[in-house]
């Protein structure tokens, strides 16, 4: 059962991608592209998806736990540390580079693109990288379940 | 290369991409954070929720497929053919994701949503080395 909840979910998550345009890596890269080909779609993405993200959490969170766990595992951490800045600044230049980050990337794996097969192994190993370091040296990066993702 | 501006198929996906992260938190209070779910994937190991992550990706993996069933069209994408650079972006993303603890969606999306102060930081800077990246790539070093 949830097994097929979250097959479905991620399933919901890519048709997104697919049908905002997200999955093609020339949409986020002109998105980027101020000076020259701009193409302002991704700022609807973001916008539709923080809307309805912004709203539909508020109302979940009126519920005491969620359906299938017996509770919220929501981010609890609120300092801004070197990680938080070096980490997302080395990801905008990998995402700027490939116009793919982690969501689009392994929806568009299936496609078969050369660049998204040499793409989706190297992001793995930079994940691996960045757990095996976060793991020795002192506090984790990631400690919650799924990833402690805020 | 030039790509149609699409803002109503665009937000569309967008609020379904808000409701599977709205979704994901009504049935297992997770956050939709994609580099999460993946690196999840990754041993050392955390949790027992290993499967449940697996289904999650192959989920994101069968969405086109089923796009191409339910329309009739194939989904449309221009990729770098360029393997190093790929292979150096792949790099970038999957350590700075996990360093930083978010990408897009978990940052992005899930922590804009929640008001998050890390993530507004996040945010705000990857999108600011990422303009910089496509103005140095395209106006800079190439033309």
């Amino acid at each position: 059962m949830r097994l097929i909840f979250n097959f479905g979910i991620g399933l919901l998550f890519g048709l997104g991608l697919v049908i905002s345009g997200m999955a093609n890596p020339a949409k986020i890269i002109n998105f980027l592209d101020l000076a020259g080909t701009w193409d302002p779609s991704l700022a609807f993405v973001m916008g539709g998806a923080v809307i309805v993200t912004f709203i539909g959490y508020r109302l979940v969170w009126t519920r005491g736990q969620p359906l299938l766990s017996a509770k919220f595992h929501l981010p609890t951490r609120t300092d801004i540390d070197a990680r938080l800045i070096g980490g997302p600044a080395l990801f905008g230049v990998g995402w700027g580079l490939s116009g793919f980050c982690p969501g689009p990337a392994l929806t568009a794996f299936g496609l078969g693109a050369t660049g998204t097969l040499a793409f989706v192994p190297a992001m793995f190993a930079g994940m691996w990288a960045a757990k095996v370091i976060s793991t020795r040296g002192g506090a984790p990066a990631v400690t919650s379940p799924r990833g402690q993702v805020t | 290369m030039m790509t149609e501006f699409t803002p109503l198929s665009s937000f569309v996906g967008g609020a379904m991409i808000g409701l599977a992260a709205v979704l994901l938190m009504l049935g297992e209070g997770r956050i939709a954070g994609v580099s999460g779910i993946a690196s999840g994937l990754l041993p050392p190991y955390g949790d027992g929720e290993w499967l449940q992550r697996l289904a999650f990706v192959l989920g994101l993996v069968a969405a086109p497929f089923a796009f191409a069933l339910a329309t009739g069209e194939a989904v449309q994408q221009t990729v770098s053919s360029n393997i190093l650079m790929m292979i150096a972006a792949g790099l970038l993303v999957g350590f700075g994701s996990v360093m930083g603890s978010g990408c897009t969606s978990g940052h992005g999306v899930c922590g804009l949503a929640r008001l998050s102060p890390r993530s507004l930081v996040a945010t705000l800077i990857f999108m600011a080395t990422a303009f910089l990246t496509v103005f140095a790539v395209r106006h800079v070093v190439g033309g």
